[in-house]
């Protein structure tokens, strides 16, 4: 059981300050200074979570945020980070993923049923559609990492930018080292580690102080480096924010990761790397228990034995892995004081006390080649008891940013480890990572990253030559890790994977199923793909399926984890949300009176205005009525409006768009469409020209950017002799339709609205109500009508001169709704509602607006093919004989059972008294007067009649002279 | 995020640039066939290597060229959109028009 030794000056805890806090609803008490888990361990707490899978007791493992057994439910927050998490005054902390508690999880009894849920279960179990939604609730509510309370305050964390020449990730001796030299050199650096402080180590002391005192070296601690993006791009995770880190230059001194050993129950808690207990002590004062069997196939962990015997831990036994293993000062000290040392002896199980937690340690011999004899017999192995087991077996580099940077690796036999091999321009490695081990050398590797890190950002001489990017220090002679740290039970239990419980069998399972790459069996069998990322795991599995495809693990290779691959709170990815809305200059006025918003393209428009005592319909029905008898006002500031400029601006818009305007004379407009080079109908808008060489033109609000931007490229690749201006923003515009506008706007402009002076499709310049204003006789709606385009800044004056005078005169304001049923009782097609990404002018029945003899224009090519061949459906206008019953947008017309086109618009009309719609039909159903059938949501078929022309004043009289008064 | 160096702006973040696709070259509409037209319009030759492309700064509305190696996603050389009509040097065969 662990335990708190007595203070120790070198320890990170305030013990004058005692913080209170629960765990599973029971009181504890821990230090200024302890993490949750410390404090945990400290009070004699073993059992901190259940597994993913087998809901078996797991305790502290890596101790340094690695793996994925210390996660808890604090204060209504899940997987909170208990390596890491201060522990603060008050705190409620729970374990996750049990059913009734840590102590008597009903979800336990999954631990006796591993051997009905093999690998791949979910592939095998989940093939029926029919059983699969009640597997799925079944495993939502089994597994799973922690509560999300939905009731949790929204919390927004700002993303930061940083900036800097060189980034140093990782704050070891080699990191501390870079970060120096790099400094030395004169350029600016980053230095981050994911540990709460900076340590000194041994021979690099002093350095630590130097970086303080440096001021062109930032240092962020508990930062973590967790994605590496294009160009030096690093996403550095803090507990309150993400830093997006651009830095010219990289220094991975990422260093190793150590690894679990493999053996039967290696999972109690009480089992832990030797790294974590060395953490636990030195920093927190917390023993790892009273009598520790040390599991050693290195000389760290006869440091790590040292370290606990002069703080009074009992070392029960060193079980050495390795027959003959090297020594050195800290091996001879420890036989010295008459530590037992067991050569050549692996781990065979680990023994389970009442408690739940480790009770003892079975070993057995191991051949030179540290292989334990197939035929090895469990009952005569040699027993240990122990509290605690502390694993000291190896390590493994943490490549995973280095091969996000795109740099490869090689697996070196000497070391048992993958070192980097190529590295990206502007990338280098250090220490550990590039399998220097002394700290001499790691020191020495530091400052040559550092060096030519500075110098690919520009600073400093040190030489980038082709292959100084990865090791010239010597890397280590001695092997620190066991080639095969895993032993076989009949019983199982050997866990590869702690994060997905994960048996070594499970692995030998997959492979033989045929998942043998390790790409597959990543995938197959999950390994690796839990919160860890398989930072414990991943090696193991290469080792396990190297030895079932007796291959080496180099030939395998290392799977790349996608950024980010270390888990970040989400709250840290979820930010503000950035999508900029457009409001147009009249938005606030049309708020108050009373606009239902609706997004168009980048912008909010009024879908209708809400009067109090009418329902939705009424109001649509009610501004309809308003433009058909009296006067309506819409804005239309949102429509793309595009100036070009020059000589050959007419001939820019003859190629462009598929009408002629180059002939167009000055002060008329004509409608203008937009083909792709397929033929296709992109955009369409009205094109005025205003003097010989400037043309001013509308585009569909959603398309503005594109068309505008697709024209500045043809503008370039043609090189014609204008230029065009974007004066979206610049403009307002509004609608001003209905039988009454020319009356009212009369009394409010100098342009002579007269029929002769001012004719439909005509463009003139003049005053509205004081303001600069270009008029357009436009009949998109079918009425007398002007479309009032000014400077945004007068837009506020003219909109409320209009609804002044207009009031009394009947005058309503209308929405996009209304304007949608007014339209369509016009038949005019509204591009992306009605044609679709593969409508062409014939199918649209368009052609009156394409230009075909023109010598050029984009689509044209296309359009002579799709002529010859004919139409493949046809845009039809519908009555609808059911008002009760009306097919929505895109339900289907069915044809003797097989679909035959479909619905693109539909209204009611009262101005016609019947119910309409536009319909995209084959050409075979595209006759007037022809009975189609469309079916409905509920499955049933409505019946419609194919009607030709526009539904309302067919011969368009209305809009071109505004007879009616 | 990757880094663009745009002619007219200098170095930018690549989500201030509108990709134009690769520059290719139109056959002549007039003389070619339909089925050159119809491979010209919906092939697109997705193998990787040296290619220009078409690439705008979208704020200032600048179009320019630019060469990149597609395999290694790596800039080569930018030039300026009158590149395209003057003839860009090679790999790209030299063709009638670009579109």
């Amino acid at each position: 059981m662990m335990y708190r030794l007595p203070v120790h000056s070198e320890e990170w805890l305030d013990r004058a300050a005692t913080l209170r806090f629960t765990f599973e609803g029971r009181d504890f008490q821990g230090y200024e200074g302890d993490t949750i888990t410390s404090a945990l361990a400290a009070a004699g707490v073993a059992t901190m979570a259940r597994s993913f899978k087998y809901h078996r007791p797991r305790g502290i493992l890596s101790f340094a945020n690695h793996d994925s057994n210390t996660l808890f439910q604090v204060d209504g927050a899940p997987n909170v980070r208990g390596d890491i998490t201060l522990l603060r005054d008050g705190m409620s902390v729970s374990a996750q993923n049990t059913f009734g508690g840590l102590a008597r999880d009903k979800a336990r009894a999954f631990d006796g049923l591993a051997r009905v849920l093999p690998v791949g279960f979910y592939y095998k179990a989940f093939h029926s559609k029919r059983l699969f939604p009640r597997w799925e609730r079944m495993f939502r509510a089994l597994t799973g990492l922690g509560h999300v309370s939905l009731s949790a305050p929204r919390q927004t964390t700002p993303k930061r930018y940083g900036f800097c020449d060189v980034l140093v990730i990782g704050a070891g001796p080699s990191g501390v080292s870079a970060a120096l030299a790099a400094a030395a050199a004169g350029a600016n650096v980053a230095l981050v580690d994911e540990s709460l402080r900076l340590v000194e180590h041994g021979a690099a002391a002093g350095l630590v102080g130097a970086l303080r005192e440096s001021p062109s070296v930032t240092v962020l601690t508990a930062t973590v480096a967790a994605g590496y993006y294009a160009d030096h791009w690093v996403a550095l995770a803090s507990p309150e924010h993400l830093t997006k880190m651009r830095a010219k230059a990289v220094v991975f001194a990422t260093g190793v990761i150590e690894q679990p050993a493999v053996f039967r129950n290696n999972d109690l808690p009480g089992v832990l790397l030797a790294s974590a207990a060395s953490r636990l002590v030195a920093r927190y004062g917390v023993a790892p228990g009273r009598r520790v069997v040390m599991i050693a196939a290195n000389l760290e962990a006869y440091r790590v034995c040292l370290e606990l015997h002069a703080r009074g831990v009992t070392i029960a036994a060193i079980v050495e892995w390795r027959s003959a293993p090297e020594t050195d000062a800290a091996a001879a000290e420890c036989l010295r004081l008459g530590t037992q040392v067991l050569n050549a002896h692996a781990p065979y199980a680990a023994v389970r006390g009442a408690d739940g937690s480790v009770a003892g340690l079975d070993v057995v011999p191991v051949d030179t080649a540290g292989r334990v004899a197939a035929a090895v017999d469990g009952r005569r192995a040699q027993r240990i008891d122990c509290d605690a087991i502390l694993m000291s077996v190896g390590f493994a580099g943490a490549m995973q940013l280095l091969l996000q940077a795109g740099g490869t690796t090689v697996f070196s036999e000497e070391l048992e480890q993958f070192v980097p091999d190529v590295l990206p321009a502007g990338i280098f490695a250090a220490g550990r990572l590039n399998g220097v081990y002394d700290t001499d050398a790691r020191l020495a590797d530091g400052a040559r990253a550092g060096a030519l890190a500075a110098a690919h950002a520009g600073f400093g001489t040190a030489s980038v030559d082709a292959g100084a990017s990865t090791a010239a220090v010597a890397r280590a002679a001695r092997c620190p890790s066991h080639r095969f740290p895993i032993v076989d039970h009949p019983l199982a239990k050997n866990f590869v994977d702690f994060d997905e419980d994960l048996q070594v069998k499970d692995l030998e399972n997959a492979a033989s199923e045929g998942f043998d790459s390790s790409e597959l069996l990543k995938r197959y069998s999950t390994v690796g793909m839990g919160p860890s990322q398989g930072k414990h795991s991943n090696l193991n599995a290469l080792r396990v399926l190297a030895r079932f495809r007796g291959a080496g693990v180099g030939e395998l290779g290392l799977t790349t984890a996608r950024p980010l691959y270390h888990p970040v709170p989400l709250k840290l990815l979820a930010g503000r949300s950035f999508n900029p809305e457009r409001r147009t200059p009249v938005d606030a006025d049309q708020a108050r009176l009373g606009a239902v918003w609706m997004p168009a393209g980048n912008w909010r428009r009024p879908e209708y205005y809400a009067v109090p005592g009418e329902t939705r319909a009424q109001s649509i029905d009610a501004e309809v009525h308003a433009v058909r008898s009296a006067v309506g006002l819409i804005d239309v500031g949102t429509l793309g409006k595009i100036e070009v400029h020059g000589p050959d601006a007419g001939e820019l818009l003859d190629r462009a768009y598929a009408g002629k305007y180059s002939d167009l004379k000055v002060g008329m407009t004509r409608y203008g469409l937009m083909l792709d080079e397929s033929g296709v109908i992109v955009d369409d808008g009205v094109i005025a020209r205003l003097e010989e060489k400037l043309f001013y033109f509308t585009t569909t609000t959603g398309g503005s950017a594109t068309v505008y931007r697709e024209l500045l490229r043809l503008n370039a690749l043609w090189g014609l002799n204008c230029a065009l201006v974007n004066v979206t923003g610049h403009c307002a515009a509004f609608n001003f339709a209905g039988p009454a506008s020319r009356g009212i706007l009369a009394d409010l402009t100098d342009i002579n609205l007269g029929e002769a002076a001012f004719p439909y499709l005509s463009v003139r310049s003049g005053r509205v109500a004081g303001i600069a204003a270009r008029l357009l006789r436009v009949g998109f709606v079918g009425e007398l009508g002007y479309e009032i385009h000014v400077a945004a800044g007068g837009a506020a004056s003219v909109w409320q001169a209009l609804r002044a005078a207009g009031a009394p005169r009947g005058l309503r304001l209308f929405g996009v709704e209304a304007q949608r049923v007014l339209r369509l009782e016009k038949g005019h097609f509204i591009v992306g509602q009605d044609t679709d990404g593969l409508t062409d002018p014939e199918e649209a029945n368009a052609m009156w607006a394409v230009a075909m003899k023109k010598p050029f224009f984009v689509g044209q090519r296309s359009l002579r093919i799709l002529q010859a061949r004919g139409p493949r459906q046809k845009l039809v206008g519908i009555e609808l004989h059911d008002a009760t019953r009306l097919p929505r947008e895109c339900h289907l017309v069915i044809d003797r059972g097989a679909i035959a086109g479909r619905v693109t618009s539909v209204a009611h009309s009262r101005a016609l008294n019947k119910s309409i719609g536009l319909a995209m039909l084959a050409p075979a159903l595209a006759q007037v007067g022809r009975h189609i059938q469309i079916r409905i949501e509920d499955g049933a078929l409505v019946a419609a009649r194919v009607a030709g022309g526009p539904f309302y004043d067919p011969k368009n009289l209305r809009q071109k002279a505004g007879a009616v008064a | 995020m990757k880094i663009l160096e745009c002619p007219l702006n200098g170095p930018r973040p690549v989500s201030e640039f509108a990709y134009g696709g690769e520059i290719r070259y139109a056959p002549d509409p007039d003389t070619c066939t339909d089925e050159e037209w119809s491979r010209y319009v919906f092939n697109r030759s997705g193998s990787p290597g040296l290619k220009y492309e078409w690439w705008c700064h979208i704020a200032s509305g600048f179009w320019f060229i630019v060469l990149r190696d597609t395999l290694r996603d790596e800039v080569i050389e930018t030039f300026p959109a009158e590149a395209v009509r003057r003839g860009l040097p090679t790999p790209l065969p030299s063709g009638a028009a670009a579109t």
